[in-house]
């Protein structure tokens, strides 16, 4: 229990803010993924074929290919994909991009992937007659989407959600091998430093069991409430 | 583009892929009867049996694979008792820590696959089976187990790619695997792009056999025949 107390002597306060940084990235990461979702989630549904490909392409390769083969590219080809673009406006200097936008841009857009097909599925499920309906009373499409389509699409689509939510934020964990310190990276840390691998992992994993577990009973909270009137 | 990279890049790559292939089948065919196993105890009646198992498949799912590894591979070397044994001839290479993890891992996932295989199986086929005057155990064996895994085979073949990307992890623990080989040549080439195109071309084409040998194995053992 000394390990874990706050302050100087002991790993409390680290693993604590690591446990932050952990959450600040799961949800980084799922906003960057339903930005990724909302342009993606249409091109899956286009009519036109070419649209289609764009958009199955995405899912299948990032759905196919491992997480950490995603991370690698990002950590390695983050800074000189931006480099090359800056250099095409004349600027030539080192960037460096830091390990939280990478991190959070990786894990986004794998949760992005899963989260385009639980939208795609919900909206197929929406019965025909909500589209003609709208369309009917003279909607444009943007208002047929955002206040018709969107709020029946949530309800039907949050349990799944909250699938993709567990996926990203035990995703979160491999973001350690870039060096940003979450609960995995300090866990590491403290590992090494005090030699109680042991501890110091089972303490992680307690951490995690406890970040899935409180987000398990506010999603069903948020599930109930999108579900009133049915 | 550096199509040279790409070239000589792929046999490694493809040599790599063969680790892969080892530590996907090897938890796999562990995970399915640990799996089996606990699912069948999810099922007893015993109610400190099944949250046995419940509590199993509720950490493993819970918590992040890397966790897991890393328990294993760094972790359970700390015990001094455990180096007496013989398990720490197992245990002090990284090859059979990573297959203990990943069997404990999928095995939670497909002990919750097969337990609600087996739930949703209609208790008039079990009636029938009874009523026929076939005895408990054959029935098991030859009548539930069939559908639970016909059952289950649509959200198996999921279990089996995610696992397949599971494996990836073990490139953390020191394996050369496809990932870890990749990552290899990229830190030495700095070529991300290439170097990702040719393993994840690797990775995806495992995922498209998968994929259709699951669909082929689903019309086969259809009901509607």
């Amino acid at each position: 229990m000394e390990l874990l107390s706050f302050g100087k002597t002991g790993w409390g306060d680290e693993l604590f803010y690591a446990t932050l940084m952990t959450i600040a990235v799961s949800i980084t990461a799922m906003m960057v993924g339903f930005f990724f979702a909302l342009f993606f989630t249409p091109l899956k549904l286009s009519k036109y074929k070419t649209l289609n490909l764009v958009g199955n392409f995405y899912t299948t390769v990032i759905r196919g290919v491992p997480e950490l083969l995603v991370i690698y590219l990002f950590f390695f080809g983050g800074s000189g994909a931006i480099m090359y673009v800056a250099s095409i406006f004349g600027y030539y200097e080192y960037i460096e991009i830091n390990a939280f936008i990478t991190g959070s841009m990786a894990i986004g857009i794998i949760s992005g992937a899963y989260s385009t097909e639980v939208f795609r599925g919900a909206i197929q499920s929406i019965d025909k007659g909500q589209f003609e309906a709208a369309k009917v009373l003279g909607i444009n499409k943007f208002g047929q989407f955002y206040k018709i389509i969107l709020p029946q699409m949530l309800r039907l689509a949050i349990p799944n959600l909250s699938n993709v939510w567990q996926i990203t934020l035990k995703d979160t964990s491999l973001i350690s091998v870039t060096g940003l310190v979450e609960i995995m990276r300090q866990s590491y840390i403290a590992a090494g430093s005090t030699r109680d691998p042991l501890f110091f992992y089972s303490f992680a994993a307690v951490l995690y069991l406890l970040l899935t577990y409180v987000s398990m009973k506010l999603i069903n909270k948020l599930e109930v409430k999108y579900s009133r009137g049915y | 583009m550096d199509f040279d990279l790409m070239i000589t890049s792929f046999p490694k790559l493809l040599g790599a892929t063969v680790v892969t292939l080892k530590l996907l089948s090897a938890s796999l065919f562990f995970g399915l009867f640990l799996g089996l196993f606990f699912a069948i105890l999810r099922l007893n009646k015993n109610i400190f049996i099944n949250k046995f198992a419940y509590g199993y498949s509720y950490i493993f799912r819970g918590t992040p694979l890397l966790v897991q590894i890393f328990i294993i591979y760094f972790g359970l070397g700390q015990i001094e008792y455990l180096r007496t044994t013989f398990l720490w001839v197992i245990l002090k290479e990284p090859y059979w820590c990573a297959i203990i993890a990943f069997t404990l891992n999928t095995g939670a996932y497909t002990s919750e696959i097969l337990r609600s295989a087996f739930q949703t199986i209609r208790p008039g086929i079990i009636e029938a089976g009874k009523s026929l005057g076939i005895s408990n155990k054959i029935i098991f064996y030859k009548i539930q187990i069939p559908i639970a895994i016909r059952q289950s085979l649509p959200a198996y073949g999921n279990e089996i790619i995610l696992m397949m990307k599971g494996t990836s992890l073990a490139s953390t623990v020191t394996l050369m695997d496809l990932t870890g080989v990749a990552k290899y040549i990229i830190s030495t080439t700095f070529k991300p792009i290439e170097v990702f195109i040719v393993a994840g071309g690797i990775y995806l084409f495992m995922t498209f056999i998968i994929h259709n040998v699951i669909k082929y194995l689903e019309k086969k053992y259809s009901f509607q025949q």
